[in-house]
């Protein structure tokens, strides 16, 4: 049962018990009903105010009423008013948003002789939010602790929401795409400028060109997974800016890679990537596009197929690069079951201890979006990595404040830190 | 008690298996993965076995995530509206299905509507294989259209879940076997899954229970309640959405086998059908193959510390 | 020019997605996008499903290693193809008369589609996944070594989650009453307390380099830094 329907059920009680309350005196209403635009928006809220009825103190709430208006020369129909929302008495302010949230927190939070319920329980179709080019009249009227009401305040004229040119909700989010992106953008300006940038080692990179090598002198093929997920996450395209180092150094040294896809863009894209790199290696006649090829989109018979061909042609090393799921443990043990090199790399959380148990390398999360920039050596990739250890400065800031903040308010049970932490949690991290 | 005879079981198979390494050191150096996978096979297939023959199970603690979800259903009352998602496959069917089969139990035992939907192709397979499991034979009085009905697969993954939060019509205009949504009872006044009082995810990943979280109950937190069941893998990188979005989660057949034990002990009676035990049952060899994984790690490490000692001494 | 109009749309694909998440009047170019890549993915089955024939049909012609599993291959293939698409057996729909066999379900139950999936398909799917379990123990046999301190904590981690995730857990510290302020010291407890904070935490932290590093590869895609993926420039 939700708890707008539990309050329900406690209003038809109190109702029931109180049977005076259908005699008692109307509240006077409130007064000045303001209707604004709601700034910063998609143009689909709509901001009231007014002020407290003089009855306020024995009031209960106030109920919000919407209609649309009639538009046109010919007078229609009086609009039709369906109840947005309700607020407590004291209330002066509301944001139609068409998510009327108000109400069940107000049964969750508040004291239960301040509990809100509208009677009949708010019909949800009632939820959908405000249109566009749609003019709208609004009602807000007091409702006494005995379930009394009093007359409607009423909006004057029609009132159409605009749409702003920014999402104000998204300010601080757009605030920290700023900083993060604007230091990946400084550090690639500060590279270029020649700037000597220090990279850690990071062995599974380092590890790359030997076992490329080792595939060569064994006289057997190169395996590459680029993942199972489509040409539109970012991971497969990581993968693949692996695979044209992986396929640069084979086109050097003359061995043979093989890529299967369990999607069709993925294995076009591993084409085009496969085919430069054979050019930039100088051997654009050894580039063979039926190495590159579509298994299927089906997660185990992706995998069954890898399995024999592992098996059959018993590959010299083996390159896991993109996002995997439960295939993960199945692909890397049956390549460790034939011997062969293992490289992984991926940034799925859940699959990074069953390639950390079976391959010899494994690149972890941000360590695999660092491979393209690490293997190139170039300047203004690796400046890109500078830029994102100031993103984790900045994260590492939050974290403790967060953290510090958070504690020290339970701790002195401060109103206004944990506020900050509320403030910092719901508006400026969301 | 238990733990002293556990312990002293293990130091005897310690002691054993020293012995055994001793004796044939190069046998257990290179140990031949099959035979690994033979003790596997056993150690399932025994007390898959077993408990097929004698019917029972071990004795299931609900630990409090699935607790959450059995209470979560618990408080929805005859007639409401429960939205079971179903996002997974037959590859995690073994895992998956009993939590999904109790679930459409619970669901049908409460009297609450139900809508099934599919983000995975296969996905409205595993729904007609439920509603044929459960739905039409052991509650026949059930009616399609106006108690559970089945929108089916829709392609899009989390967009379909951006659109149907707020218009399902947009859509959906047929339900899974092509009948207009209009003609149907109880898609009457829906117009978005905001209506519905839950919904109930199974995911075995992507899309799954994360893009609910994200596209259904983050933007509507107030309108939409959600549980969830998933694989085990999974249930980590779920852990940080409870319990704001997520009241209860169901991770793997652990967490299938005690919300099976709450639902059945409270409306299983005594000649409850096998198929409602599933979870229960499975449990028997996850039990038997954990152990075996203990004693393994345990072997590797007998067989990597001796080899260390010989290798030092030489 | 190859290069350039893919690099191009790329750029122009990336940065509406990012425009249309800021500023309300472009949300439905966001939307577009979206949905171009959508079609372009329906396109790239027919795509996959010729390069497959073509793959398979080559193996078998050329009589290379392993050319029977690409006779299978191409049968399953035409088999699930043909019978899904012209819905063989399948019963006419009574809403739609008229209209024979084809406004019925492709996959109705007892129909050849729903055989096919539930005899074949399913069994296959599962036997696959159910592969896990054997290669998780030779992994574990192999991976857990107590080579040193980190290992040993791994390693002692490993037992209290494999023994607290079954009914073990509850049999071996049956003794901690559930009551006493000890109850956190319960095999399951522990088990969950791990799984809720260090696991949690762990993973967290994964993410938040994975966002990062997510962040930065975009970039340097939408800048132009880094065309390897089209395969131009260093790699």
């Amino acid at each position: 049962m939700r708890p707008y329907q539990i309050t329900t059920l406690m209003a038809a009680l109190v109702f029931h018990v109180s049977p005076s309350s259908a005699q008692a005196q109307t509240p006077a209403p409130p007064t000045n009903l303001e209707v604004t635009d709601h700034p910063w928006d998609d143009g689909k809220q709509i901001n009231l105010s007014w002020e407290l009825s003089p009855d306020d103190a024995e009031l209960l709430r106030y109920d919000i009423y919407k209609a649309v208006a009639q538009t046109g020369p010919i007078p229609q129909k009086p609009p039709t008013f369906e109840q947005v929302d309700s607020v407590p008495a004291g209330t002066t302010s509301f944001t139609v948003d068409g998510v009327p949230f108000q109400v069940e927190m107000m049964v969750r939070d508040l004291e239960p002789h301040r509990t809100l319920f509208t009677d009949p329980p708010l019909p949800q179709n009632q939820k959908k939010r405000l249109k566009l080019k749609v003019g709208y009249v609004f009602q807000v009227v007091a409702i006494a602790r005995d379930g009394s009401r009093s007359t409607a305040l009423a909006s004057t004229a029609p009132f159409t929401p605009t749409m702003q040119w920014f999402e104000g909700s998204r300010f601080y989010f757009s605030f920290m795409t700023l900083i993060i992106c604007g230091a990946v953008v400084f550090w690639i300006y500060r590279a270029k400028m020649g700037r000597p940038i220090k990279v850690r080692k990071i062995a599974g990179l380092e590890a790359v060109d030997e076992a490329v090598g080792r595939a060569t002198e064994m006289g057997r093929s190169i395996l590459f997974i680029p993942g199972i997920q489509d040409i539109n996450e970012i991971q497969t395209i990581a993968g693949l800016t692996i695979l044209a180092r992986v396929a640069k150094t084979a086109a050097a040294y003359g061995a043979k890679v093989e890529v299967p896809t369990s999607k069709s863009l993925v294995m076009t894209t591993a084409r085009e990537t496969v085919q430069a790199a054979f050019l930039e290696a100088g051997r654009p006649d050894a580039y063979n596009k039926d190495l590159i090829y579509y298994v299927t989109d089906e997660q185990f018979g992706y995998v069954a197929y890898l399995q024999g061909m592992m098996v059959r042609e018993k590959p010299a090393t083996c390159f896991y690069m993109g996002a995997f799921f439960a295939e993960s443990l199945i692909l890397a043990e049956t390549g460790n079951s034939i011997g062969a090199i293992q490289i992984a790399g991926t940034a799925m959380p859940a699959q990074l201890p069953f390639f950390v148990a079976a391959c010899d390398y494994t690149l972890i999360g941000e360590e695999f979006f660092a491979a393209s920039a690490y293997l190139s050596g170039e300047p203004e990739q690796l400046g890109s990595l500078k830029g994102q250890d100031v993103g984790k400065v900045v994260v590492a800031i939050l974290l403790l404040v967060g953290v510090l903040m958070a504690t020290l308010g339970v701790i002195f049970e401060n109103q206004a830190l944990l506020e900050a932490v509320a403030y910092l949690k719901e508006t400026i991290l969301t | 008690m238990a733990l002293l005879i556990t312990l002293g079981a293990t130091a005897a198979f310690l002691v054993v298996l020293i012995f055994a390494v001793k004796a044939r050191t190069e046998f257990f150096k290179n140990l031949d993965r099959r035979w690994i996978f033979l003790l596997m096979l056993v150690a399932v297939a025994v007390p898959v076995y077993v408990i097929g023959k004698t019917k029972e199970t071990f004795p299931e603690k609900a630990l409090p995530k699935a607790q959450a979800v059995f209470d979560v259903i618990e408080e929805l009352s005859e007639g409401d509206k429960v939205l079971l998602a179903f996002d997974f496959d037959p590859g995690s069917e073994g895992e998956l299905g009993p939590m999904a089969t109790t679930f459409v139990y619970h669901c049908a035992t409460k009297k609450l509507k139900m809508y099934f939907i599919a983000l995975w192709p296969i996905g409205r397979q595993m729904i007609d294989d439920n509603i044929a499991k459960i739905i039409e034979p052991d509650f026949p009085q059930m009616v399609y259209g106006e108690d559970y009905m089945n929108l089916g697969f829709k392609a899009g993954n989390e967009g379909v879940i951006n659109v149907i939060v707020t218009d399902i019509k947009q859509l959906y205009t047929t339900d899974a076997y092509g009948t207009d949504i209009a003609a149907i009872p109880m898609m009457e006044g829906i117009d978005s899954i905001q209506k519905m009082d839950l919904i109930i995810n199974v995911s075995a990943g992507y899309p799954g229970t994360k893009e609910w979280v994200q596209y259904a109950v983050t933007p509507f937190p107030h309108d939409i309640r959600m549980v969830a069941g998933c694989t085990g893998v999974q249930a980590p990188l779920l852990y940080p959405y409870m319990p704001q979005q997520l009241p209860g989660l169901l991770a793997a057949i652990k967490g299938a086998s005690e919300y099976e034990s709450l639902v059945i002990n409270k409306y299983g009676g005594d000649d409850i059908s096998g198929k409602y035990l599933e979870a229960q049952r499975r449990m028997g060899p996850q039990l038997v193959a954990h152990v075996l994984m203990v004693l393994l790690i345990i072997a590797g490490n007998v067989i990597f510390f001796t080899e260390r000692k010989r290798e030092a001494r030489s | 020019m190859k290069r350039n109009v893919p690099l191009l749309l790329a750029i122009i694909a990336g940065f509406v997605m990012i425009v249309a998440f800021f500023i309300p009047y472009t949300v439905s170019w966001g939307e577009d996008v979206s949905i171009w890549f959508d079609i372009l993915a329906s396109i790239a089955f027919i795509l996959g499903g010729g390069n497959l024939l073509k793959v398979h049909l080559k193996k078998v012609s050329d009589q290379a290693k392993g050319w029977g599993y690409s006779i299978i291959t191409i049968i399953s293939f035409l088999a699930m193809l043909i019978i899904g698409l012209g819905k063989l057996g399948v019963n006419p729909n009574p809403q739609f008369p008229g209209h024979g066999h084809w406004a019925g379900q492709y996959n109705e139950i007892g129909s050849p589609f729903y055989w096919l999936f539930e005899s074949v398909f399913k069994p296959l799917q599962a036997t696959i996944f159910a592969m896990l379990a054997f290669y998780v123990a030779s992994a574990a046999f192999r991976a857990f070594r107590a080579k040193n301190m980190e290992a040993i904590l791994l390693l002692a981690t490993a037992f209290f989650i494999l023994l607290g995730r079954t009914a073990a857990g509850v049999f071996l510290t049956d003794f901690i009453p559930e009551e006493s302020g000890y109850s956190g010291l319960r095999l399951e407890n522990i088990t969950v307390f791990i799984m809720d904070v260090f696991n949690t935490a762990g993973h967290r932290a994964i993410m938040i380099g994975v966002a990062l590093g997510t962040a930065s590869v975009s970039l340097k895609i939408l800048l132009g830094v880094d065309r390897s993926y089209l395969g131009s420039g260093e790699g």
